[in-house]
């Protein structure tokens, strides 16, 4: 019996948008005199619920504005929903696009230690995997080079590698899974596809109905912050489908 | 409570990198590198001294040294609460992406700067030996006031973190506090001086003041100042349980704001 590894329970979200900026304490003060300080409520989820076992890949489609990145930002702990409740079982590590949390001053080799770190991961640990990922990432002597002055694709492969040699439980892809060049996407995809026979859980986010065909076994569909359907790939991808082309 | 302390020990080594990082590039590009914090205390002083030492004929033999007393803690002061107050900013690339506990950032440069200050206290203890400030068994209650320094900083910082987020303007307005900190801190002269009389509240209400106080008591072989001791233990917990609890409340509106 596989276990639950993810657990959304009525999550909802909402956001305060202020309906004129307030960026500084003059403006702020001036504004609760003149009590103009309104909000509008923007409910961008609402009461979304699912769970997930142990090994199940889950797409995650919807239009733009539907919610997708406000549920994986809420379910790996950067965001706190607003009602309702998450639990996870597991490490969960995001694909960092391009390496967005490298320190860029940072050597390559540096970077690993401390992404590693921010993933939660022990020194130990780092340095067990130390050599596996710079070997994947391909970077040879760079790794010793600060991050910024890598290339784009550089910086990618650097983020893959640490992202999936870690080998964490949950596994979440947000419309990133074109990384480098044409033969580091099949290694990649090779790596992300042993990752799965070893039973990772995905969440993957796109707005390719066919990499979520081939890639996932379940999905759910959203609309403006709403479940409308969750169940097997084929017959959730087919409702999307009527839903785009109606 | 246990939850919390679950966490802080699992992301144990991301603080230790932090300040390694911190330390690391502070010093990397730079040509002088750490001799730098030793040399900057040392020249200040050196014009502290000649101006208002020799120009203006106070201070006494030891004036250098009590120069320094007061000259590095605020310093330590002045750069840690700054840094803290950028801290979440500077690193909004991650907390947007990856769940880190945020108080890890205003935590680790605090306590980065603080080792860095530690350091430089190398120069007080040069000072001390050219001046002939000799060290007695109060030196060792010079533990007391660091180690209040680094609660109130770590207070303060968290409170700055926090309101630097929602207030961009707030690192104008800290600058212009800070002076004035820096002012009520006799630095460099002696508060015994002034004839205050009733005014002296203004200086026993600057904690700084007071930590300074007791510093430089444990340095020139006096004991502590009860009175001083009291209000900086209870300042700096009050600080530092505010700026925990205001932290705590505020970090989920971080994101939407950064």
């Amino acid at each position: 019996m596989k276990k639950e590894i993810l657990r959304v329970d009525n999550v909802s979200m909402k956001f305060n948008l202020m309906e004129k900026k307030v960026d500084d304490l003059k403006d702020y003060v001036i504004k609760m005199i003149k009590r103009e300080l309104r909000y509008q409520e923007f409910w961008a989820l609402r009461d979304i619920s699912f769970r997930l076992k142990e090994g199940e890949r889950l797409g995650i489609l919807g239009l733009n504005g539907a919610g997708k990145s406000t549920l994986l930002k809420i379910i790996s702990g950067v965001l706190k929903a607003t009602e309702g409740n998450v639990t996870v079982r597991g490490k969960i590590a995001p694909l960092l696009e391009l390496g967005a949390g490298f320190d860029l001053q940072y050597t390559g080799a540096e970077n690993i230690y401390l992404y590693g770190a921010v993933l939660g991961f022990s020194r130990e640990f780092l340095r067990e995997k130390y050599d596996e990922i710079v070997e994947f990432s391909e970077l040879g002597d760079f790794i010793d080079v600060p991050v910024k002055n890598y290339s784009s694709g550089m910086k990618a492969r650097l983020g893959f590698s640490i992202a999936t040699i870690v080998e964490p439980e949950i596994l979440i892809l947000d419309e990133v899974l074109s990384v480098g060049d044409a033969k580091f996407r099949k290694k990649s995809e090779k790596k992300i596809k042993s990752m799965f026979d070893k039973g990772i859980t995905v969440l993957f986010v796109s707005h390719s109905i066919d990499q979520v065909r081939s890639l996932c076994d379940r999905a759910i569909l959203l609309e403006q912050g709403r479940l409308l359907a969750d169940g097997p790939v084929e017959e959730v991808c087919k409702i999307y489908e009527e839903k785009i082309n109606s | 409570m246990n939850r919390l302390w679950n966490n802080f020990k699992k992301y144990r080594f991301l603080l230790v990198e932090l300040v390694k990082k911190d330390i690391k590039l502070k010093y990397r590009r730079s040509y002088l590198g750490i001799l730098w914090t030793l040399l900057e205390p040392l020249l200040t002083t050196a014009v502290l001294t000649i101006v208002f030492g020799n120009l203006l004929g106070k201070g006494g033999r030891t004036y250098p040294v009590y120069i320094l007393t007061g000259r590095l803690l605020y310093t330590f002061f002045s750069t840690s609460t700054k840094s803290a107050m950028k801290s979440i900013q500077k690193n909004s690339a991650m907390i947007k992406k990856v769940y880190v506990p945020k108080y890890i950032y205003p935590f680790s440069t605090i306590l980065s700067n603080y080792i860095i200050f530690i350091i430089s206290l190398i120069v007080l203890l040069v000072a001390a030996i050219v001046f002939d400030v000799k060290p007695t068994i109060h030196i060792f209650e010079a533990v007391i006031p660091l180690f209040l320094l680094l609660v109130f900083s770590l207070g303060v910082g968290l409170i700055l973190s926090t309101l630097a987020v929602f207030f961009r303007d707030l690192e104008y307005l800290w600058s212009v506090a800070l002076m004035l900190i820096m002012y009520t801190c006799g630095i460099f002269y002696h508060v015994e001086d002034l004839d205050l009389g009733g005014k002296i509240w203004i200086f026993k209400s600057n904690p700084l003041y007071l930590i300074i106080v007791n510093f430089r008591n444990a340095v020139f072989g006096r004991p502590m100042d009860t009175e001083a001791l009291i209000i900086s233990v209870v300042s700096s917990a009050i600080a530092f349980l505010f700026g925990v609890l205001f932290f705590y409340k505020q970090q989920d509106k971080f994101i939407m704001n950064i």
